[in-house]
Order: C-alpha cells, then sequence, then structure tokens
C-alpha cells in the first residue's frame, strides 16, 4: 500500500482512452518548475502553447466520423485483398513473375498491417468507432512481439517519456547509442553493422525490446511479470512460426508432383522474404522518427512537473518527420508525421496531414523549429548519427 | 460441413491472429461464420413511439429461446452503438427471421434511432441470444406471464412461443401498460385472448382504465386474486421497470413464494447509497489511485477517480469492463450476490464494493 498514492495528486492530462498516458512526471520538489522549452518560450507562452495545441486536439476529436470510419475500412480490405493476393502468388514458384509479385503483395500487406492498421489502431485511434476488430486494447497484430507488451512499451512508456534518458527505453532501443547523453560502452563500435542486422529481423528485436529483460535482471520488474510475459512472446512466436514458416509451406505439398521437392521451400522463403521487407521498412521509419540529428534528449530532471505546453513541446523537439506522397504516408503508418503522431498518438492517422497545417502555424507563430526532411536525408541523418556515436567520446578516455 | 471446416483450428493457423471472418467479410459481411450479423428486412410500427423491427440474421446465428435477448449493434456515424432487446417473435421457426420491439426512450438515443431513422437493409452486428430468462421444459402449469411497460417483449415472446406450440397449459398474461395507445402488441394479445386455449390475457391500463374494467392503478395482490393466482405455486417470469419488479418481489416476499420469481430487468437498479457496504477503500492498483468506497459501483467510482476504464453496455451484458480483483468482496447489483474470492475476474459495471477491494485496473 505504501506505493499507492491518494488521488487526486497527479492528474492525467486528457486523453482518450489512451492508455494511462500521457501523465506528468511529478518530482519529489513540487515547487520546482521545469525547464524545459524555456530557451523557446517563457512559461506563460508555453502554457498558450498548450492550450492552442489542447483546442486543436479537440476539434479534431469532435469532427471524428463516418469518414475516419470508412477510411480505416477501406486500409483494412486493401490489406486483406493484398495478402491473399500474396499469399496465393507465392503458391505460384513455377511461375517467378507471379511468386515475385506474390511476396510484393505480402509485404505490402504486412506493412500496412503492422503500421497503418495495427501501431495507429493500438494507440486507440479507433476506440471511438466501438468496433471489436479496431479495438485498440484487444487488437493482435501480424507481428512477433506481443501486442499486450508492445502497448506498454510503446503507448505508455515511449509516448509519456518520449526522449527522457532511463524513461523512454527507445533511446537507441537499449542497444544502440544515438545520443551523446547516453554513456559509450565497446558495443556501441558496432553501432552501424549492428543496426543492419537488426534491420532484417526487427520484428524479433521489438519482441526482445519488449520483454525488458535486462529491467528484470536488475529488479526493476518482478519474476513474474517477466515470467508471464515470456511466455506470452513465446507462445505468439509459436503460432506466427506456425502459419508463415509451417502451415503455408504444407499447403504447397501437393505441389510437389508438379512443381518439384522444392516448392514448399519455394513457399517459406518466399513469405520470409516478405517478413523481411516488412522488417527493413518498419526498422528505416522508426529510426527515422527520433535518431536523426537535432531530434532534442531530456534527462528525467528535466521533465519533472512539465506542463501540458512543455509535454507537447518536448514531444515536438524529440520527433522528426519524413516528406513524401500521399502512399509513401500511408506505407509508413503516417509515422512520417511523426510530430503529429507525438503531439496526438490517440487520434487517427488519416488527419496528421490536417493537423500538420496548423502545427506549422503554431511553429511559425512560437518561432520553433520542424524537424522535416526526405526519406534520403533523414536516413543519412540518422546513419550519420549512429556513426558519430559508435565512437568513444574524448571526454571518455580514463 | 464447410463451416465446421472454416471455423476449425487448422483454418484458425491460417488466418491468425486474424480469424476466418475477416477475410470472408471482405467477400461479403453476411458470410461470416461466426459474427453474427442480420439484415433488416421490415419495421413496423406498434404504437407513436414504438416499432417493431424483422430481422433475417445470417448464418452464424444459432437460434433463441423465447425470453432471451441480443445485444444489438448499429453503426450510425462510424460509431458502433450497441444495447440489448428481447426477442419478440415466436421461438417456432426461429432460424429464419426473429424481430424485436423497440420503445423510443425520449432522449435515448439508439432506441429512438430504431423507431425513426432505421431504413431497410441496415446491416445489424448481434451476439448469439442470451439470458437465462426462460421457460423449463416441460412448461409450468400454471404459468404467470407479467409485465410493465415495454417489458412485455420477452414474455411475449414466451406467449407467442406457447401459442404456436400449441401449448394446452393455464396460462395467465398480465400486462400494466399506461394507456391502450401506448400498448405494443394490442391487436394480437386480442386475437391470442379468443383463440388460445387455457390462457387469460388481461391488460390493466394506469393512466387511462377501460370503463367498468374490474381491476385498476398498480399491481397489488387482489389483482393477481381475481385472476386466480396463487403466488406461493404459479412460476411467473415478470419483466419491467425498476420499480414495477420491486412491486412484485414485495407481493411475492409476502403473500406468496419468492422462489417462484423470475425477473428479467431492462435497466440496471440504481445503487442505494444509503446500503452498510459503504465502508472501506477501493484500490485501482495498476493507476496507484485509491478512493474512499462511495458505495456506487466500481466503474462509476474508477470513472470519478479520473480513470478511464473500458465499458460497452454498463449492465453486466457484454464483458467489456471485466477487470481482475486482486482481492475484496464485492455485491451484484441485481442478484445482491457477493463475491469474495481472491484474484477472480468481475465486471465492474454492475458490481459495487463491500469494504476494501483492490483491482487491476
Ligand atoms: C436484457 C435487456 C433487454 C432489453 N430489452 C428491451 C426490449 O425488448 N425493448 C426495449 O425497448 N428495450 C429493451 N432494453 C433496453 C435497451 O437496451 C435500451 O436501454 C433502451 O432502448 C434505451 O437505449 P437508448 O440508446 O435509446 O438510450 P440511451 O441513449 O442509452 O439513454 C438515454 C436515456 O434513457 C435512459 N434509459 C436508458 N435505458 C433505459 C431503460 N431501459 N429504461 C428507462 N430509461 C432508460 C437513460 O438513463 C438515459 O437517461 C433491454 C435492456 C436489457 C438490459
Ligand atoms: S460494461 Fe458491459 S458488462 Fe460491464
Amino acid at each position: 500500500m505504501s506505493r499507492l498514492r491518494r488521488f487526486p495528486l497527479i492528474k492525467p492530462f486528457s486523453a482518450t482512452d489512451h492508455d494511462r498516458a500521457p501523465q506528468p512526471i511529478v518530482g519529489m520538489d513540487t515547487v520546482k518548475r521545469s525547464p524545459i522549452g524555456l530557451e523557446y518560450l517563457s512559461y506563460e507562452q508555453l502554457d498558450a502553447f498548450g492550450a492552442e495545441l489542447d483546442a486543436l486536439r479537440q476539434r479534431v476529436l469532435d469532427d471524428l466520423g463516418q469518414e475516419d470510419a470508412d477510411y480505416i475500412r477501406r486500409v483494412v480490405r486493401v490489406q486483406r485483398v493484398s495478402e491473399v493476393l500474396g499469399r496465393l502468388g507465392i503458391f505460384c514458384p513455377f511461375a517467378w513473375p507471379v511468386f515475385a509479385g506474390g511476396i510484393g503483395a505480402l509485404a505490402l500487406a504486412k506493412i500496412l498491417e503492422n503500421m497503418e492498421i495495427g501501431h495507429n489502431v493500438m494507440h486507440g485511434q479507433y476506440d471511438w468507432m466501438n468496433d471489436p476488430a479496431l479495438d485498440g486494447q484487444r487488437y493482435e497484430w501480424d507481428f512477433v512481439a506481443p501486442s499486450e507488451d508492445w502497448r506498454h512499451g510503446h503507448n505508455f512508456l515511449h509516448h509519456t517519456y518520449t526522449n527522457i534518458h532511463g524513461l523512454d527505453r527507445d533511446i537507441g532501443y537499449s542497444t544502440f547509442r544515438v545520443d551523446a547523453a547516453q554513456p559509450w560502452q565497446p558495443r556501441h563500435r558496432f553501432n552501424v553493422p549492428l543496426a543492419l542486422g537488426l534491420m532484417l529481423i526487427f520484428e524479433f528485436g521489438v519482441l526482445l525490446h519488449g520483454l525488458e529483460r535486462q529491467e528484470y535482471r536488475r529488479g526493476k520488474i518482478s519474476a513474474e511479470v517477466f515470467q508471464v510475459r515470456r511466455n506470452r512472446a513465446l507462445k505468439k512466436i509459436g503460432r506466427q512460426v506456425l502459419k508463415d514458416y509451417v502451415a503455408y509451406p504444407a499447403l504447397a505439398l501437393p505441389l510437389v508432383p508438379f512443381v518439384g521437392w522444392w516448392a514448399p521451400l519455394a513457399v517459406l522463403s518466399g513469405t520470409a522474404v516478405a517478413n523481411v521487407i516488412r522488417n527493413a521498412w518498419a526498422f528505416t521509419v522508426i529510426f527515422c522518427g527520433h535518431f536523426p540529428a537535432e531530434v532534442q534528449t531530456y534527462t528525467r530532471s528535466d521533465a519533472e512537473n512539465e506542463t501540458r505546453g512543455q509535454w507537447y513541446l518536448r514531444q515536438l523537439l524529440g520527433s522528426a518527420n519524413i516528406t513524401g506522397s500521399r502512399l509513401f504516408h500511408v506505407l509508413t503508418g503516417n509515422l512520417s508525421y511523426q510530430i503529429e503522431h507525438h503531439l496526438f498518438p490517440d487520434i487517427p492517422a488519416r488527419r496528421y496531414p490536417q493537423i500538420a497545417a496548423e502545427v506549422r502555424k503554431l511553429i511559425e507563430k512560437y518561432q520553433l523549429r520542424y524537424n522535416t526532411g526526405r526519406l534520403s536525408r533523414q536516413v543519412r541523418s540518422v546513419l550519420h548519427q549512429l556513426a558519430t556515436y559508435s565512437r568513444r567520446p574524448a571526454s571518455d578516455a580514463h | 460441413m464447410i463451416r465446421r471446416a472454416l471455423t476449425s483450428s487448422a483454418i484458425a493457423a491460417l488466418t491468425s491472429p486474424r480469424t476466418v471472418d475477416h477475410y470472408l467479410e471482405q467477400l461479403h459481411p453476411m458470410l461470416t461464420v461466426d459474427l453474427v450479423r442480420a439484415r433488416v428486412v421490415g419495421v413496423y410500427r406498434e404504437t407513436s413511439d414504438s416499432s417493431t423491427v424483422l430481422l433475417r440474421p445470417n448464418r452464424a446465428w444459432r437460434g433463441f429461446t423465447a425470453g432471451q435477448h441480443v445485444q444489438f449493434g448499429i453503426e450510425v456515424d462510424g460509431v458502433r452503438r450497441i444495447r440489448c432487446f428481447s426477442v419478440s417473435s415466436s421461438a417456432a421457426n426461429a432460424r429464419r427471421s426473429f424481430t424485436v420491439s423497440v420503445k423510443a426512450h425520449p432522449d435515448g438515443y439508439v432506441s429512438q434511432f430504431l423507431h425513426r431513422r432505421l431504413s431497410l437493409g441496415t446491416l445489424v452486428h448481434l451476439s448469439q441470444a442470451e439470458g437465462e430468462f426462460v421457460l423449463p421444459q416441460p412448461v409450468p402449469d400454471p404459468l404467470l406471464l407479467l409485465s410493465g411497460g415495454s417489458g412485455s417483449t420477452p414474455v411475449m415472446s414466451m406467449l407467442r412461443t406457447l401459442r404456436d406450440t400449441g401449448h394446452r397449459g393455464r396460462v395467465v398474461f398480465l400486462h400494466y401498460a399506461r394507456s391502450r395507445d401506448e400498448e405494443m402488441f394490442a391487436d394480437e394479445l386480442d386475437q391470442i385472448a379468443i383463440t388460445m386455449p387455457n390462457a387469460r390475457v388481461h391488460r390493466i391500463y394506469t393512466r387511462s382504465p377501460v370503463p367498468g374494467s374490474p381491476l385498476s392503478g398498480r399491481i397489488t395482490v387482489d389483482h393477481l386474486a381475481y385472476l386466480d393466482v396463487d403466488p406461493t405455486n404459479t412460476l411467473t417470469y415478470v419483466c419491467g421497470p425498476a420499480g414495477f419488479i420491486a412491486a412484485v418481489s414485495r407481493i411475492y416476499a409476502t403473500h406468496g413464494d419468492i422462489a417462484m420469481l423470475h425477473t428479467e430487468y431492462f435497466k440496471v437498479p440504481a445503487v442505494d447509497p444509503a446500503a452498510a457496504d459503504m465502508t472501506g477503500t477501493v484500490t485501482f492498483a495498476d493507476s496507484e489511485v485509491t478512493v474512499d468506497n462511495s458505495g456506487a459501483t466500481i466503474l462509476v467510482q474508477a470513472e470519478a477517480a479520473g480513470l478511464a476504464p473500458r465499458f460497452g453496455c454498463r449492465m453486466g451484458i457484454c464483458n467489456t469492463c471485466a477487470v481482475r480483483k486482486h482481492h475484496g468482496a464485492v455485491r451484484h447489483v441485481v442478484s445482491g450476490e457477493v463475491s469474495a474470492a481472491t484474484n477472480e475476474t468481475i465486471r465492474i459495471c454492475t458490481h459495487t464494493p463491500i469494504g476494501d477491494v483492490n483491482l487491476a485496473l
């Protein structure tokens, strides 16, 4: 009982059904004010900035309706069709163009499912529709990482404590060094090759990240919690592997007399390639969202007692957008609008372009920075960060 | 055969983490094998403020027993709104279609929509029929079907089913409405009164009584006596407003046998804040929040504490609000049943805490 505080010491910032986030960090010293953003704005301006964003958020929420429902159902439809076509195509290893097209279609389906559908649905963006198939709490994605643990690490830890060292475990995914404030360790020498390796097996990386094994070893999470997570992960891996690498290849067995002994193997490899394409794409989009240069990180004490305006500003300065065509944005799950996503994680992503226009007006008004660039620029920037911080800092020597 | 194959675990392995229905529905929304869906094929006015909706369910529908209800979901402006409605039609030949009958509440959203704006062909998301408010087999003789207001729907389904299956036992159908104008199924009840052997149909209009009618006003034990109903040994099914059910319960408790009474509520009864349960604290462990027990349902208390727990029907039906209770005792608001087990899952919309309770919320 000692850990429990009496309500209402801490009131979460307003958020519809959004996984208990965002909750302000409260410091021991309750009169202390957070210094976040003071180099840009005064406290009064920060409050005004927060109020304008709150009002924008409410305007969009009030406007949600049929069009947003139709949109996500359309995406679901395209996803289902391309998945079925993809699987069928992969069953034609005797006709190479069809086989390759199948791999492409399956990769597209997985990308749509994980990003524009899965990620966004699990943020609760469509909870207002009250459709059990699009319910943020119940959704399970086509990805080895169980959605429950991902939701905790992503929706709660990452989105609430964005870019705060020691709280946001997504800074460098506890593997890479992407920021000067992270202590250098010898393995960081391999920042770049490790990142390229992770890119191929990203879904397993996300799974391991969600297990929080390190936190368990350090006693930050209990053995029971860890056991439950591990069992859940093993079960999910089992189901995903059974489907992609056992069941569908087995369905190709009847093809053996006509095509050759390698038919099931071809189905298995085709599916594997589709998964790898999705992994590489998701990895790229996600690394470009937070790791380019100029993205700011914070310490815990910076963020203590921050206001809603400061919370918004931290999200803004901690994220980076990618420019591109409409199709590009859909394929990134609109994470190319990383800034808008971080400001309003529970608003349907199709609204981000509209929100971006208003956010940019505010940015101009308050003379803030808006980090955006083409994919190639952001990728270069991320690679540069990984390379730079792989070197042991001079100050670190003995 | 095909249905069995499609719902097999082999297919589930291929479609995981989705179900086969998530693919079938893309071909046609009614092709689902597990998700129950229906089309609206008729809307009929019963009175100026009530309508009957005729539904044709898809093949996933497993039929119903008279007295059961369905969770009925329609989508308006992209939002699915789910309410419970009792089936009002006869359970004989029930697979092809069935009806629900809806009284439009003055400021009710779904009931007004169904009554005024529902168009033919609308897709309805249903649950399977559920509920324990059903007749035992064989049907007891005598039997009393008792209702007030829109609460006549489930007992009407029972009466129609008994008529259609040629039931010959004694049945008394006693209904309380404000006036004949506000009574659903009035003409059909007249018909049944004439044609069904051993059935007595009696209506009491509380606001505008029929001149010369032997019975009037709210229900009393004398009404039952007049109809030769003995509350000590007549199995009774009652549905209606909470106040009506409470009045009937009092009659059975004092003049009859309360075990004879089966009840169906359309709305969760209000919680009595003066109750002795109102002690201790409620702890929402995940949110690290503790509040003093106000006596309201756990859902209401959590909301008052600034939490946003998930809910659907708010009346103990949809299971959306189910939460793990670590320890402590809770009371069901309808049945009064107390559950005190540690680590059990409870529906927070229909349970009030008794003393200290700790929940995974
Ligand atoms: C098991 C079960 C069976 C039911 N069967 C039927 C049926 O056969 N026919 C039928 O018409 N209804 C039935 N209901 C009630 C129905 O589910 C809805 O509650 C009702 O139609 C009101 O919904 P709404 O969306 O119009 O009102 P809402 O928009 O949900 O509520 C608006 C207002 O109406 C009040 N209200 C809501 N429900 C009731 C109620 N039942 N009685 C009095 N006031 C209410 C609310 O307090 C609120 O002030 C049943 C309910 C249950 C639990
Ligand atoms: S909200 Fe539906 S059961 Fe509680």
